[in-house]
């Protein structure tokens, strides 16, 4: 590759499995080595510290998503699917799609929802305490819970099928990455996942109260195209539910490991709020988007050339010590401000107010009635190529007396 | 962070118009924005004016406005046209967007004078996009009409020029009798012409018209040059905000954590309720009814018209 001779070299298979597993030495390795570092096994370059990742998020007009935000490059590989009109977008044509969903997802207008999910989560602690020993799986008990209970709800989503939800959107993390093991292993049910999901996104199979309604309902005013309505609805249902069940398993593990910051939690419930972006910063859910160069881009006196993918470690960028004191902490003294868990600039996750509502009532609901949360067990870890993700999260918990 | 940015350029661009180039004086990208989009302009008498940006988004580091100098207006054009001069820095607010171009194979843009200003990126957007689009572009004479050249050299005959006193009003008759329904029209202008082309589209389809009315309807309080106090009431804290900094930087500067991310009034993360006072509001996401209601603000660029704030914190 040229203009690579100068740049620090990395030969890690980043997508390894051994790298997905224990992603924290490798985000080492790779802020170590340089502000750009050259992956020989992909021929692409990667940021791993928090500057150049924030920048590079921000800077659409140099680093573009239309290309693909995956290792994939759109300009001369064929989508496994018709493209997103939001994350693998750019303005302007990424711009309808954008403001509507934003309109939609808006912390005003997720005002109404607020008292039923407080209840959803109170009635779902309530089950899980009293259902068992106070020994269970919580991240299929609540991390995987409690989003499928709200959001397609939310979303407008019919009673059926629903389990195919996190099967699709493993797939979809998965496909940003190499054709790995990871991704063969769903290969054979790529076309029933995505059947299900798109038929999910025509107006019939919505109800016509949720956010897919008003998608359509912004389609019949004209503000998005009746081409772009369903894509935008499965944009929802992609990147809406395995995101934020990631996330909540990241608090619980996070709190089940710093029982200090459990009782801080549980002293100043209002923390939970804080406690959700800085389990996102430490954990990071989503681990790395890429992005493609519009034009010959020079980064820290490194070029980028023109339609070259660049990746960015969104995980790396958290734990960043020139932007964090002690970043391995989990710390809710810390203000997680400014981590990029959640992306930046023009594609910065749409839902991120949608997940925040998600992990404070739920948090909250669990601050009241449990006094403790252990381990009992190491957690597994569920591999893909994009999400640091989980398999199960064994506690147990003491109730609040 | 208070966004205050510098006149990097001041220049005519017809009779009666300057453009102004903002840049960051540190030279940071500046919030990303869409066609149809307006900032918030600070003046030198703290008065709040609206302007259209009518750069290139592509160019991150510039916004450019133009201004109409309005003999019968409230004299904050006159500030813009007789004081501000390169170098000068004014406190800006936005971008926000009441006018955004939504998808259409075809477009039909109708300006009137000083109006061209958010549609000139609507029609680079067009272009690019490839849509058919074609824009009728009136006003007083040729001389009073900004971009003209611009205009016709990059488009030529997709660029309808009908100065008024050569060729009399828009002959919008002819322009929208006929209603199409691929098409999506876009004006902006004075409001006459933005009632005659109201009742020119009454038979169009429902949102096929799109217009930006430039009101004066509400004269909104002066923007504040002197320090005010916000009483975060759970905390029982009160921190007082002087001008160079944010709202934010002073309630954590007291230790009380607001979570927030873009800085830039643009993600919604740093949403906090108030209870008592009016912010003067800088964000690019509230609606104008959320903005009126004082209920709650974005206090990473936010601030207070009034000597106290106080918030839900």
């Amino acid at each position: 590759m040229p203009g690579t001779a100068e740049l620090p070299v990395c030969d890690i298979d980043v997508f390894s499995p051994a790298a997905l597993e224990d992603p924290e030495e490798l985000h080492r390795v790779l802020r170590g080595a340089g502000p750009v570092v050259y992956l020989s096994r992909y021929d692409v370059r990667a940021l791993a510290r928090h500057e150049e990742v924030h920048a590079a998020l921000a800077d659409w007009q140099h680093f573009e998503s239309g290309s693909g935000v995956g290792l994939a490059n759109f300009r001369h590989e064929e989508p496994w699917r018709p493209p997103s009109v939001l994350l693998e977008a750019d303005p302007p044509r990424h711009d309808a799609p954008r403001r509507v969903l934003r309109d939609i997802l808006a912390p005003s207008a997720l005002r109404v929802l607020r008292a039923a999910w407080q209840r959803a989560a109170e009635e779902l602690v309530e089950q899980v305490l009293t259902s068992g020993t106070g020994e269970f799986d919580a991240f299929t008990e609540l991390a995987c819970a409690f989003p499928l209970k709200v959001f397609p709800d939310a979303v407008g989503l019919g009673p059926y099928g629903r389990e195919n939800l996190l099967p699709y959107g493993n797939v979809a993390f998965n496909s940003f990455g190499p054709v790995n093991d990871l991704v063969r292993a769903d290969a054979h049910r790529v076309a029933e996942l995505s059947a299900w999901v798109n038929a999910q996104c025509a107006r019939e199979a919505l109800t016509d109260d949720g956010f897919g309604a008003r998608i359509w309902a912004a389609a019949d005013r004209g503000d998005l195209t009746r081409a772009q309505a369903p894509l935008v609805v499965r944009s929802l249902l992609t990147a809406g539910v395995d995101t934020t069940v990631h996330g909540l398993a990241a608090c619980l593990y996070a709190f089940a490991t710093h029982p200090e910051q459990w009782q801080r939690l549980r002293e100043r419930p209002e923390l939970a709020r804080v406690a959700f972006d800085e389990a996102v910063r430490w954990q990071s859910p989503v681990q790395t988007f890429f992005r493609t160069a519009t034009t010959d881009v020079t980064i820290a006196g490194a070029l980028v050339p023109e339609g070259t993918k660049i990746l960015m470690f969104l995980g790396a960028a958290n734990r960043d010590p020139d932007r964090w004191d002690d970043p391995d902490r989990f710390d809710l003294t810390r203000d997680p401000s400014g981590h990029v868990g959640f992306g930046m600039g023009i594609h910065q996750c749409v839902g991120q107010h949608v997940a925040r509502l998600e992990a404070e009532t739920l948090l909250t609901a669990l601050a009241a009635r449990v006094e403790h949360i252990e381990l009992t067990a190491t957690p597994g870890r569920h591999l893909n190529n994009t999400l640091r993700s989980w398999a199960s999260l064994p506690v147990r918990v003491h109730r609040t007396r | 962070m208070v966004v205050t940015l510098e006149i990097s350029a001041k220049e005519a661009v017809a009779e009666g118009v300057v453009a102004l180039t903002l840049v960051h004086p540190a030279g940071a990208r500046l919030p990303d924005w869409t066609p149809g989009s307006h900032i918030e302009v600070v003046l030198p008498d703290r008065t709040v004016r609206h302007y259209s940006l009518c750069g290139s988004r592509w160019d991150a580091y510039t916004y450019r406005v133009a201004v109409l100098r309005e003999p019968y207006g409230r004299g904050g054009s006159a500030l813009v046209h007789d004081t501000l001069r390169p170098g000068d820095r004014v406190g800006v607010g936005g971008p926000r967007n009441h006018f955004p171009l939504v998808p259409s194979e075809t477009y039909l843009f109708i300006a009137g004078g000083i109006g061209i200003t958010p549609l000139l990126p609507m029609v680079q957007q067009a272009e690019l996009l490839g849509a058919e689009w074609q824009l009728l572009y009136g006003g007083r004479t040729r001389a009073s009409m900004a971009f003209l050249e611009e205009l016709t050299a990059a488009y030529g005959e997709r660029v309808h020029i009908a100065p008024q006193d050569e060729v009399g009003l828009l002959d919008l008759g002819s322009w929208l009798g006929a209603p199409r329904l691929d098409t999506k029209v876009y004006c902006c202008g004075p409001a006459p012409l933005l009632t005659a082309v109201e009742a020119a589209c009454a038979h169009w389809p429902a949102y096929t018209l799109r217009t930006e009315r430039f009101t004066a309807a509400e004269q909104a309080a002066p923007v504040r040059d002197v320090p005010f106090e916000v009483e975060l009431r759970r905390t029982g804290r009160v921190v007082t905000v002087t001008p160079d900094v944010s709202v934010l930087d002073a309630v954590r500067s007291v230790g009380v954590d607001v979570l927030s991310s873009c800085e830039q009034g643009t993600c919604g993360t740093c949403l906090t309720p108030v209870l008592e006072g009016s912010p003067d509001h800088r964000d690019s996401i509230l609606a104008d009814h959320e903005r009126v209601a004082n209920t709650c603000m974005f206090p990473c660029v936010s601030r207070s018209l009034d000597d106290r704030l106080v918030l839900d914190l």
